[in-house]
């Protein structure tokens, strides 16, 4: 008893060294001088959290070495593997993984005791917590697949919003089935059945939720399926009654809702509105012929050239598009070109600009590009009017200026880069399609925007071949 | 402890730790959202201490086979988590040199 007390005491005290190393990892990660050394602290944490639990009397160790091995070699693989272009759905993924193993863990710890709980208020509180870490791991499980098929761009999930009639009525049914199913579990332990028409609904609940989502919103989407993961792990802490997996469960919870709350309002939009509301074109909207009629002039990368070699000021604005096109490194290219032909070049990202949040900063970091020349929204608009030329690439909604004109439009209010201030603008894009938001562009039709109609990465090949016969 | 004083406990520690969490993470620039919730997500993963604790000798099949599943699950979430975080932090490094 005594040797088992000793042993007790520093299993937990593992954990609260692991959690202070969390603490201190998710810290580093805040800057990006100590992001390195926090994400190994956070590693480290974790590993010595997971060596002091197998310490404990009892564990089965062949199914965990197994386990270990397996998950190892599929988790390194993936990560060493993955494009950065693919980070949204790779991230996605692995969010969800951590989901449904916290729902495995609830369903681990309730099946050997099935038929033998009693009205005790332990057990009611591991019922609950078992509960609640099924419902939030499954949601968190099938909504993030949903939404790594959407970003694969599967045939199977469609990566726009998907609507039907009465979808609220269904959402609503269906969070309340999971929510009775959660109440079975707890008022009838003698069975497996509540617990699969637990997880089954709130499987449901998740793709529900997730596949209404599209688009432009994704951002918002992964940040929050990141909170949930951490709300699950928290969950499952109270299942077992564990402190180290309630603290790093509730920080990631906090950090992931403080994300959402940063996606959210850079779309100017309540998170209910994104979960919930439908963007697109109101009847009051106009329409792309009206806007687009007669005024879209379009040019040649050879012109573009001569544009950048008059040009002091250059200033890159990347969207989504540069990522599909995978023309993060041409890009690189057109700012080291430019910066020959002695202009100073800048990238303007917008906070939700791609499909995850950061994702033109790491593309563009694979690319080389350093740091400091990527400037937030914020720092680089009320400088747009110096800007000689402003290269748009990939990006639309984010650079309508609908949002800043336009109280009746679905983006009204929405903060945006103000490229239209720059004294020329090229946009490159393959065609007049509009953007998530479905309305046109007036930016587009303005008298200083120039169209470089083609694929992202051929028309910026194409710019560079063209700047280097300058030089 | 009595049951409901420990989970008094544990609800303390959860509210506390959300609130350090709110804490540290008030200013991330927007250059290391992406690592943040990659590398915050890999810490999620912790729930792999859940999982190894169900590996129990005595365990019957079902269980047996769902904590399996539960450490694999979470071991992709960890390893993965963790080192794709710094596959694109040394992307942020490099430059610098």
């Amino acid at each position: 008893m005594h040797e088992f007390m000793i042993h007790e005491g520093f299993v937990n005290l593992a954990y609260l060294v692991a959690s202070v190393l969390f603490i201190f990892g998710l810290k580093g990660l805040t800057h990006p001088r100590t992001a390195v050394r926090g994400n190994l602290l956070g590693a480290t944490g974790m590993l010595l959290a997971a060596v002091a639990t197998m310490l404990k009397v009892g564990l089965d160790y062949r199914l965990i070495i197994a386990g270990v091995v397996v998950g190892g070699l599929i988790g390194a693989v993936a990560a060493l593997k993955v494009r950065m272009t693919g980070m949204p759905q790779m991230v996605a993924l692995f969010n969800g993984f951590g989901g449904i193993a916290s729902a495995l863990v609830a369903g681990a710890t309730l099946v050997p005791r099935l038929g033998r709980y009693t009205t005790s208020a332990a057990d009611i509180q591991e019922l609950v917590s078992v509960a609640a870490a099924a419902l939030i791991g499954m949601v968190t499980f099938t909504g993030s697949v949903v939404a790594w098929g959407k970003l694969e761009e599967l045939r199977l999930i469609p990566s726009k919003a998907v609507l039907f009639p009465g979808q609220q009525a269904i959402n609503a049914v269906v969070f309340l089935a999971s929510i009775a199913a959660g109440v079975w579990v707890v008022v009838d332990p003698s069975h497996t059945l509540p617990l699969w028409v637990l997880a089954g609904s709130a499987g449901l609940l998740g793709i529900l939720l997730t596949i209404p989502i599209g688009g432009a919103d994704m951002p918002v989407v992964i940040a929050l399926l990141n909170s949930y993961s951490g709300l699950a792990a928290a969950a499952t802490g109270f299942v077992i009654n564990n402190n180290v997996l309630i603290i790093a469960g509730s920080l990631v919870g906090a950090s992931g809702i403080i994300l959402t709350s940063i996606m959210c309002k850079a779309m100017n939009r309540s998170l209910t509105n994104v979960l919930f509301g439908v963007l697109g074109p109101t009847s009051e909207t106009a329409t792309a012929d009206e806007v687009y009629a007669g005024k879209i002039k379009s040019t040649t990368p050879d012109e573009v050239a001569m544009l950048f070699d008059g040009a002091r000021r250059v200033v890159i604005v990347p969207g989504y598009g540069m990522a599909v096109a995978q023309a993060q490194h041409a890009v690189r290219d057109v700012m080291l070109q430019a910066e020959k032909l002695g202009a100073e070049v800048e990238f303007a990202i917008h906070p939700v600009a791609g499909r995850m949040p950061g994702h033109m900063n790491v593309l563009l970091a694979e690319a080389d590009v350093p740091y400091e020349k990527l400037k937030e929204m914020d720092e680089i608009n009320p400088t747009m009017d110096q800007v000689d030329v402003c290269l748009v690439i990939g990006a639309n909604d984010v650079v309508n200026p609908l949002a800043r004109t336009d109280p009746k439009s679905p983006i009204a209010g929405m903060p945006i880069i103000d490229a239209d201030k720059a004294r020329t603008v090229v946009v490159v894009k393959r065609s007049l399609s509009p953007g998530f938001a479905g309305i046109p562009n007036p930016l587009f039709a303005a008298d200083n925007t120039l169209m470089l109609f083609g694929d992202g990465k051929k028309m910026m090949q194409e710019l560079v071949t063209a700047l280097k016969e300058l030089q | 402890m009595d049951p409901i004083g420990l989970l008094i406990m544990l609800l303390t520690i959860f509210v506390l730790a959300i609130f350090v969490g709110f804490e540290i993470i008030t200013k991330v620039p927007p250059t290391l959202h992406t690592p943040l919730m990659s590398g915050s997500n890999a810490i999620s993963g912790i729930t792999i201490v859940g999982a190894i604790l169900s590996a129990h000798v005595d365990a019957g099949m079902t269980t047996k086979v769902l904590a399996t599943l539960a450490v694999v699950f979470a071991t992709i979430n960890v390893v993965g988590g963790f080192l794709v975080t710094h596959r694109m932090l040394e992307m942020f490094r490099k430059k610098k040199d």
